[in-house]
């Protein structure tokens, strides 16, 4: 008889360290499986059903009236955001100033055009001259050297570009804000300590990493406002989505038109999220 | 070189200094102790008017520190006058506050280039010379995040070099470190303190400030409670409250 001997210890073979057997998961499988056969459906309702037309949409996705009316799209974006991202970024220093007046104001503009649509401010700059019929430059309460007609300074693109611009740079504002605040205190006294001229400060130190926060947020708002365009259609200015509902109103293919329009927006978002990308990765530089 | 004379701050209700009067001379190096909330910090941001005083007045190299005095007023100095008045004297953080999206190099030419308006031709090579100095040669073009806290740390005293100031202050410039890289960083303080340079440091290193200073000042409840060489003041203090801090660190 012997003694039941204490287990040996599991064998290693020195050269082989245990290989990992990863577990399976049957489910997963079942799963990908129904997204297939969900996604071929959709691919098989979209190609064999004759009604959507797929040459219409060959043949107007690239019609000079529609790519006119894309690069108006974009120019309404650019002149939306720019001038928008511009008076955001002095409405948010505003904001954050120490003096009270600035700082209230700022706070009343974003409070203001945050609040009323967007539809409704761009009909409000529409029709301007309605209240004021005439604009002019010179010295606030006292004598003017220029004067226009609000009608012939404020045309429906004007009044577009002025719209979209006012309204995001209320959104813009609070980005910019935000972005702003995330920024270490450390680095604003750091700068201090150094020395550094309170321009440099802002634009060198403080902004490129407030930019971190500022573009993901920024590129939300651009891909909105590249949507947020086809808002403009009810001042018959002839970008993307009115110019389609125009050619569908003449020929009847809506359904081919829409998705002329809903290609063109996939595109412009796509490129824009792209660059989102890079601009992302060159203000990420220096951190892991 | 530096004059402090009844120098009073508050926080709100929070009385920090209680009229501190301080002198530090060309080439001395002081060494500030003294238990958390004593003051310490503030005291030293004062010296660059990174935080104002409400009474007294400071002065570095014989001049009045953001202020212009006019009979018994003292009259704010514009901003760019206090910015240059900075850039004469450095200052050492506790966290670095390096610049993140800067390499290391980018860190130490961008007050020389900016606030002093000097040429890249210049301050380039001198940004070198630093960085050896410090013992990061190689590392000028890493950025910060990638450095270990002592050379962050190094780099951030070679940034305040680069300003070739009068003074240099240094505020606990090693408590946000790991122990095995104290070292290293009180080495190059060391160094410079050899080198001759006028510093205020405030630090919980006392073996350091035995080994460096030549005058330790105790300070409590926001006054300067003694002051004197590191021998008599750590070995055989002359208050109640400095031996009571110094059982408790020793």
């Amino acid at each position: 008889m012997t003694l039941p001997e204490a287990p040996a210890p599991p064998r290693q073979d020195e050269e082989r360290p245990g290989e990992v057997v990863t577990a399976r998961h049957p489910l997963r499988w079942v799963a990908a499986a129904c997204v297939l056969v969900v996604l071929a459906m959709v691919a098989s309702a979209l190609i064999t059903n004759p009604a959507w037309e797929w040459e219409i949409v060959g043949q107007y996705l690239f019609a000079p009236s529609v790519v006119r009316s894309v690069v108006l799209t974009l120019e309404l974006t650019a002149l939306g955001i720019a001038l928008g991202f511009a008076l955001g970024t002095v409405l948010a220093l505003m904001r954050l100033s120490a003096n009270r007046l600035l700082s209230s104001v700022a706070w009343a503009y974003v409070w203001l055009f945050r609040s009323v649509p967007l539809i409704l401010q761009l009909l409000f700059w529409y029709n301007l001259a309605l209240l004021y019929p005439r604009l002019s430059v010179g010295v606030p309460f006292g004598p003017e050297f220029f004067d226009f007609g609000t009608m012939d300074l404020i045309s429906p693109l004007t009044a577009a570009a002025l719209g979209l611009a006012l309204h995001q740079a209320a959104y813009a504002a609070e980005i910019v804000r935000g972005g702003l605040l995330s920024v270490d205190h450390g680095q604003r006294e750091a700068a201090a300590a150094l020395g550094l001229p309170p321009a440099r400060r802002l634009f060198r130190i403080i902004l490129p990493q407030a930019m971190r926060t500022i573009v993901p947020n920024a590129g939300n708002e651009i891909i909105g406002l590249v949507k947020g365009t086809s808002v403009v259609y009810i001042m018959a200015l002839p970008e993307l989505f009115y110019q389609v509902q125009v050619i569908y109103n003449r020929n009847g293919r809506v359904m081919a038109l829409l998705l002329v329009a809903a290609i063109w927006y996939l595109i412009l978002t796509t490129a824009l999220s792209i660059v989102q990308y890079y601009v992302e990765r060159h203000y990420g530089r220096g951190r892991a | 070189m530096v004059e402090l004379r009844g120098v009073h701050k508050s926080f709100g209700s929070l009385h920090v200094l209680r009229g501190v009067d301080l002198e530090v001379r060309q080439g001395q190096v002081l060494v500030i102790v003294g238990p958390s909330g004593s003051g310490k910090s503030t005291l030293l941001r004062t010296i660059n008017h990174l935080e104002k005083v409400d009474r007294g007045s400071v002065r570095v190299d014989g001049r009045l520190l953001g202020y212009r005095q006019s009979g018994h007023r003292l009259h704010e100095l514009p901003e760019r006058e206090v910015l240059r008045q900075r850039t004469q004297i450095g200052f050492v953080f506790q966290a670095f506050n390096l610049f993140p999206h800067l390499t290391v190099k980018q860190n130490l030419m961008e007050a020389p280039l900016s606030a002093q308006r000097r040429s890249r031709a210049e301050v380039e090579p001198m940004a070198e010379r630093l960085l050896a100095r410090v013992g990061l040669a190689d590392k000028a073009g890493a950025y910060p995040r990638t450095l270990s806290g002592g050379q962050q740390q190094r780099v951030a005293i070679a940034r305040a070099l680069a300003l070739e100031p009068k003074l240099l202050l240094f505020d606990e410039p090693t408590s946000a470190l790991d122990p095995e890289l104290v070292g290293e960083v009180l080495d190059v303080i060391k160094d410079l303190a050899r080198g001759g340079t006028t510093m205020i440091v405030v630090t919980h290193e006392i073996g350091f400030a035995r080994e460096v200073a030549d005058t330790v000042a105790f300070m409590d409840a926001g006054r300067i409670v003694e002051l004197g060489p590191p021998a008599r003041l750590l070995d055989v203090p002359a208050h109640e409250r400095t031996r009571a801090f110094l059982s408790k660190v020793l």
